[in-house]
């Protein structure tokens, strides 16, 4: 019997891991989900605000420990909150400086903020430095919990996983139940005949790319519980979050959810098997293929034009 | 009450409209005729502020509009509802209403709303895109008068739908001038469907108003002079 229950707890332990990643990749794209699924902006420098927020948890754990040692367990909150408005700040002003010049040149927004990312990347580099930072993490973000002598769950998983839930939650409810919600699709499938029925398509536009950015801000905060800071960090995530969106089908929050589920669960189930590189060209291969079958993304609205 | 003097607009280089002078006063019904390619819907867009403004003016209830951008423009009291209809599809009847309503409604559609409509309040829970068309042209009139509108302009209404649904929607316009005291300028090719509603009648041929008559003294043979080919 003694193999069973060590295989249980692999199988549990892998499967936990799996749906970490998940809650990594739809963390990540769930910005971009609105940004490109929603408005159809192609945001290169979508990585960048992520790292924004990262900076800003490690900047705002740098200040605790130094002048309110005391406040160390709880900061991470404080962090959480000063990311999001850090990078929808950051973001109001790139869609008003830049993005809101460029609506009806989709392709020449690509170019614009790939450059916006490079002066990005510059600037972190300026100010905070070539080498990686990381903060220090809260007591209670340490070490793992064991339901069972052989189980073994990382406490900063958990942590992921239940802010994942939380923002997927708060933008299902403003998009599908709150009247910014109804403006943002309304602007997304005309914006000229939005105009015409009363909707300010300039502030929704605004609006939506701040906060876009700004749940970037939050994603970047929580993976400082799980990785480092560098300048480069952000652009390491940008092919994996667009690959979440694109697969799911753009304007679709359910079938980014679902994207990142799928490919975060085949990623990880054959990372057991064979090596990590290995897998991710697996994962890859497979995603092409669904999507030169389906070019559409998984999930699509159907309705007669 | 909804006044146009020397409205000027076009697109590029051409000049579509030419000095157009109107002035419709509460609770008439105002048709606009006229081939295609006349000017009807250039008329109606830069109304809306949708193509840019070259000169003129406009103004709503003593209130001048022509600086104005679209949406505020919708504030200041005119609807439209456009040729094509271009309801949003991917989202429900009531949404599509919803995108009107302002913001001191809350989200709730008025009930005179779906009385005027029955049909909506039926569907409301399904996808705009899926409604045949008599009913999309019904959910753009919806959608139009949930702005709470002084002036409402229809753009071509009776275009691509069944001449069952004609007849409906001209007895609710009717309904709505009655409840609302609603001005409304409406642009239209068949003479049938504005002889029901109109009390006044001008025909437009390039950019310019030609003919300008009253309901008492039309003669149905001059205007469709102008409308054949």
């Amino acid at each position: 019997m003694e193999w069973l229950s060590e295989f249980g707890a692999i199988a549990a332990m892998q499967g936990f891991n799996g749906l970490s990643v998940f809650c990594v990749l739809l963390l990540m794209a769930l910005g971009l989900a609105i940004i490109f699924g929603q408005m159809g902006v192609i945001n290169m420098a979508h990585g960048e605000f992520l790292t924004i927020g990262a900076y800003t948890t490690y900047v705002v754990s740098v200040l605790t420990e130094q002048y309110a040692p005391f406040f160390g367990p709880y900061y991470f909150f404080l962090a959480i909150v000063l990311s999001f408005f850090i990078a929808g700040a950051i973001g109001w002003l790139a869609e008003w400086a830049m993005i809101s010049k460029l609506y009806q040149r989709p392709l020449d927004t690509l170019l614009a903020t790939w450059g916006l990312s490079l002066v990005m990347q510059q600037a972190f580099r300026s100010i905070f430095g070539a080498r990686e930072v990381s903060a220090t993490l809260p007591e209670w973000l340490m070490g793992s919990w064991n339901p069972t002598e052989a189980i073994d769950i990382p406490r900063n998983g958990l942590f992921v996983m239940g802010l994942t839930v939380l923002m997927t939650g708060m933008i299902f409810l403003m998009l599908y139940r709150s009247r910014w919600g109804l403006q943002v699709r309304a602007t997304v499938q005309n914006r000229v005949m939005s105009r015409a029925v009363g909707i300010n398509t300039k502030k929704v536009d605004r609006m939506t790319f701040a906060l876009g950015c700004g749940v970037a801000g939050v994603a970047g905060a929580a993976f400082t519980t799980i990785g480092s800071t560098g300048p480069t960090a952000g652009s390491l995530y940008i092919v994996d979050t667009f690959l979440v969106v694109v697969f799911g089908g753009a304007s679709s929050l359910l079938g980014t959810i679902a994207s990142a589920f799928s490919i975060a669960q085949a990623q990880s189930l054959m990372e057991f098997f064979m090596s990590g590189s290995m897998a991710k060209v697996f994962t890859l291969s497979a995603v092409i293929l669904i999507l030169m079958l389906r070019p559409q993304g998984l999930f699509s609205i159907k309705v007669r034009k | 009450m909804f006044q146009i003097s020397n409205l000027a607009s076009g697109y590029g280089q051409s000049q579509i409209l030419h000095d157009l002078n109107l002035n419709v006063a509460k609770r008439e019904i105002v048709a606009v005729m006229g081939r295609n390619g006349m000017g009807k819907t250039t008329l109606f867009k830069s109304l809306m502020g949708v193509l840019p403004q070259w000169g003129g003016q406009i103004s709503v209830d003593g209130c001048d509009i022509s600086k104005l951008e679209t949406h505020q423009r919708v504030e200041s009291g005119i609807a439209y509802v456009p040729q094509g209809r271009m309801i949003f599809p991917s989202m429900t009847v009531l949404e599509n209403i919803q995108t009107g309503l302002p913001a001191s409604a809350k989200g709730k559609v008025p009930d005179d709303l779906y009385a005027l409509f029955p049909v909506l309040q039926e569907m409301r829970h399904r996808k705009g895109g899926n409604l045949s068309g008599g009913q999309q042209q019904q959910l753009a009139i919806a959608r139009a008068l949930a702005t709470n509108p002084k002036v409402l302009l229809l753009d071509e209404p009776t275009e691509g739908i069944q001449p069952s649904i004609i007849k409906d929607i001209a007895r609710t316009l009717k309904e709505i001038r009655n409840l609302r005291d609603l001005t409304i300028v409406v642009s239209e090719q068949v003479l049938s469907f504005t002889m029901e509603i109109a009390d006044r009648f001008l025909v437009i041929e390039k950019g310019k108003f030609v003919v300008e008559e009253t309901r008492d003294k039309v003669d149905e043979a001059t205007i469709s002079r102008y409308l054949s080919v």
